[in-house]
C-alpha cells in the first residue's frame, strides 16, 4: 500500500490536474474558503454559514430540494426531447416508443413525471416553512415575491407538460384548464363584459393560449414550447435572482427580536 | 378490488398520498418547533438558533447538501422503478371522460366550480390568491417572529395562512382527487363509481328561499344588498371594533393596508361561506346579475 501516496502524488503533480485545480487542498481556513469561492457552483454559498443552515431543523433543506428536483427535471427533460416530436401524429407514439423501444425509456419518463409531482409538493412545503419562520419579513419581502412567481411558474411548468403525451388524460386536463380562460372577464368569450370588446371564441384569451378554438396541433406545439423553452428560461432567471437575494438579504434568516 | 385501494394506488394518485404524508410531517415539525420556542420565549430563554455560531460551508454544508441530493435521487429512482407513469388512450376529442379532471394541484380550483361561476373560480380567485401571497410581507406589520418558529407571537397570521393553505388549498385538492366521481358527484372512497347515477338536487338562489325570483328586479336588488353589505360590512366591522379597542393598531396599519387586508380576508371567507350555503342549504347563487354576459355571485 506504500504505492498509493505515490500514485496520488503523480496524479496531483500532473500538468492536467494542476490546470484544473490550481492548488493543493490543505485543510486550512484559507483553503476551505478557497474551495467555496474558487468554484463557480459552490460560490452561490458564502464561505461560512450559520449553524442553522447546516441543521435540517430550520429550513428542512426544502428550497435546495426544490432546486435539485428542478435540475433532475431539466436533465431528464433534455433527454426526453431527443425522443419526442411535438406533433399530433407522432407525440403519442413517441411516448409508446419510450415505453417499449427506448432502453430505459420507461425509467426516464417515470423520473420526469414523478420528479415533476415531487417538485410541486416540495415547493409548497418550502413556502410553508418560509411562512412559519417569518422569513418573509424585512428585509426579505422582495424575495418572498420572487418566490411566489416561482411557485406559479412551477405549476405552469407541470401544467404545460401535461399535454405533451397527447393522451386522454392530458388532452382533457388541458381542455378543462384552458376553458377557464374562456371565462376571463373582458378577455374570454364566455366571461362577463366580453361583449363590449367584441370577443368571440376566435379572438379571445383561450384562442391565444391554444393557437386555435380547440385543443389541437397548435396547442400541442405551444404547450411544448412553453414547457421546454419559455417557462424554464424565466424560471432559471428568477431562481438565480432568488438565490442572489437570499445572500444579499443576509443569508438564511436568523432570529431577530 | 376495494375502490378505496384502487383510487389511492392509481399511479398519479400515489403523488397525492406522498404529499399528504410529507405535508402532515412538516406541519407537525413546524408546529412542534413553534411551541417549543414559545415555551422558551415565555421562560425568557433564547429561541433556537439565536446564539448560532458560524461554520464553514466547505465541508459541513456541502456535505449535507450532497447527502440530501443523494437521498432525493435514490427516493425518486425507487419511485420510478416501482411505479410506471400512466399513459391513457390517444387523445380523442369525441370521447369525454367523466369526470374530466384538471391536474391534481388545480383540483382545489376545480372544486370551487361547484360553488362559483368559472370567471370567479378559475380566474378571479386564483389571481387573488397570487396577489394575496405577494401582499403578505407588506400587510403583516408584526415585527415579531422574524427568523424563528413561533406560534404565540403571530397567532392570527399563522391561523389565517394555515386555514388558506391546509383547508382551502390542500383539503380541496384531496377532495377533488379522492371524493369526486362521475358528474363531479361526491363519492366516498368505499363507494363504487356509478356512471348512470344522477342526483337531482334542486338548488335555489338565496332570494327564492324567501319566495322572490332571483332574476326579477327585486330579487336582483335584494341579492345585491346582501353581497354588498357582506363586503362592506366585513371591511368596516373590524375598523369599528379596533377603533374602540385598539386604535393604535389602526394607525400603524394605515388605510391602504387596512383595506387590502380586510378585502382579501372577506374574499377568502366567502369561499367557506358559499360552500356551506351550497352544501347545507342548497343555495347556489346569492346575487344574480343577468346583464353583461351574466355576473353571478
Ligand atoms: C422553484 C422554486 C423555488 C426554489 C428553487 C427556491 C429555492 C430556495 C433556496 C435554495 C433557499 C435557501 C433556503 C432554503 O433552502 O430554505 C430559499 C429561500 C427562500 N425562499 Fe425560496 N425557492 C423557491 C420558491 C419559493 C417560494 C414559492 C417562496 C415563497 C412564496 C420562496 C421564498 C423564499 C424566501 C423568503 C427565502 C429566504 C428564507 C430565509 O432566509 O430563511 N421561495 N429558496
Amino acid at each position: 500500500m506504500k504505492r498509493l501516496p505515490e500514485i496520488t502524488d503523480k496524479v496531483k503533480k500532473n500538468l492536467i490536474w494542476k490546470s484544473i485545480f490550481r492548488r493543493d487542498y490543505r485543510n486550512t481556513i484559507r483553503d476551505r474558503a478557497q474551495a467555496v469561492f474558487g468554484n463557480v457552483f459552490l460560490h452561490l454559498h458564502p464561505v461560512q454559514v450559520r449553524e442553522s443552515a447546516v441543521k435540517l431543523r430550520f429550513t428542512w433543506g426544502m428550497g435546495g430540494i426544490t432546486f435539485f428536483a428542478f435540475i433532475i427535471l431539466v436533465i431528464t427533460g433534455v433527454v426526453l426531447m431527443f425522443y419526442y416530436h411535438p406533433s399530433v401524429d407522432q407525440a403519442y407514439t413517441d411516448i409508446k416508443d419510450l415505453e417499449f423501444q427506448v432502453p430505459y425509456g420507461v425509467i426516464l419518463r417515470n423520473l420526469h413525471r414523478w420528479g415533476a409531482h415531487f417538485m410541486v409538493i416540495v415547493v409548497m412545503i418550502h413556502m410553508f416553512r418560509v411562512f412559519m419562520t417569518g422569513s418573509y419579513k424585512a428585509p426579505r419581502q422582495f424575495n418572498w415575491g420572487i418566490g411566489v412567481f416561482l411557485l406559479v411558474l412551477t405549476f405552469l411548468l407541470s401544467f404545460t407538460g401535461y399535454l405533451t403525451p397527447w393522451d386522454q388524460l392530458g388532452f382533457w386536463a388541458i381542455t378543462v384548464g384552458t376553458n377557464m380562460g374562456a371565462a376571463t372577464p373582458f378577455l374570454g368569450y364566455q366571461g362577463p363584459f366580453s361583449e363590449f370588446l367584441h370577443i368571440t371564441p376566435y379572438n379571445d384569451i383561450r384562442f391565444a393560449l391554444l393557437g386555435g378554438a380547440q385543443v389541437g396541433g397548435n396547442a400541442l406545439l405551444r404547450s411544448y414550447i412553453w414547457h421546454c423553452v419559455a417557462i424554464p428560461l424565466v424560471s432559471i432567471i428568477l431562481m438565480f435572482v432568488h438565490f442572489w437575494r437570499v445572500r444579499k438579504d443576509g443569508g438564511i434568516s436568523k432570529p431577530q427580536k | 378490488m376495494n375502490p378505496f385501494i384502487e383510487i389511492i394506488t392509481q399511479p398519479d394518485n400515489i403523488a397525492i398520498v406522498i404529499m399528504i404524508i410529507m405535508v402532515s410531517f412538516f406541519m407537525a415539525w413546524a408546529f412542534q418547533q413553534a411551541f417549543e420556542n414559545d415555551r422558551r420565549l415565555a421562560a425568557g430563554l433564547p429561541v433556537e438558533g439565536e446564539n448560532d455560531n458560524f461554520v464553514d460551508t466547505f465541508k459541513p454544508l456541502v456535505r449535507i447538501e450532497l447527502i440530501i441530493a443523494l437521498v432525493v435521487m435514490v427516493g425518486l429512482t425507487i419511485w420510478s422503478i416501482a411505479i410506471d407513469a400512466p399513459l391513457e388512450e390517444i387523445a380523442n376529442p369525441t370521447i369525454t371522460p367523466n369526470p374530466a379532471k384538471a391536474p391534481w394541484y388545480f383540483l382545489g380550483l376545480q372544486e370551487l366550480l361547484v360553488y362559483f361561476d368559472p370567471w370567479l373560480a378559475g380566474v378571479v380567485l386564483p389571481s387573488l390568491i397570487v396577489v394575496g401571497l405577494l401582499a403578505i410581507p407588506y400587510i403583516d406589520i408584526n415585527p415579531k417572529g422574524n427568523g424563528y418558529y413561533t406560534f404565540a407571537e403571530r397567532k392570527y397570521a399563522i391561523i389565517i395562512f394555515s386555514f388558506g393553505f391546509f383547508v382551502l388549498w390542500l383539503l380541496l385538492i384531496v377532495i377533488g382527487v379522492f371524493f369526486r366521481g362521475p358528474g363531479w358527484l361526491w363519492y366516498w372512497p368505499w363507494q363504487e363509481w356509478d356512471h348512470a347515477r344522477v342526483v337531482f338536487e334542486p338548488t335555489k338562489d338565496l332570494t327564492s328561499v324567501i319566495g322572490i325570483d332571483s332574476r326579477s328586479i327585486p330579487g336582483i336588488i335584494i341579492g345585491g344588498i346582501v353581497v354588498v353589505s357582506y363586503l362592506v360590512g366585513g371591511m368596516v366591522a373590524p375598523y369599528l371594533y379596533w377603533k374602540k379597542n385598539n386604535p393604535e393598531l389602526l394607525k400603524q396599519l394605515g388605510m391602504v393596508r387596512y383595506i387590502t387586508i380586510t378585502f382579501l380576508f372577506v374574499t377568502m371567507m366567502s369561499i367557506p361561506i358559499k360552500m356551506i350555503l351550497r352544501l347545507v342549504f342548497l343555495v347556489k347563487y346569492v346575487w344574480i346579475i343577468p346583464w353583461f354576459g351574466g355576473i353571478n355571485f
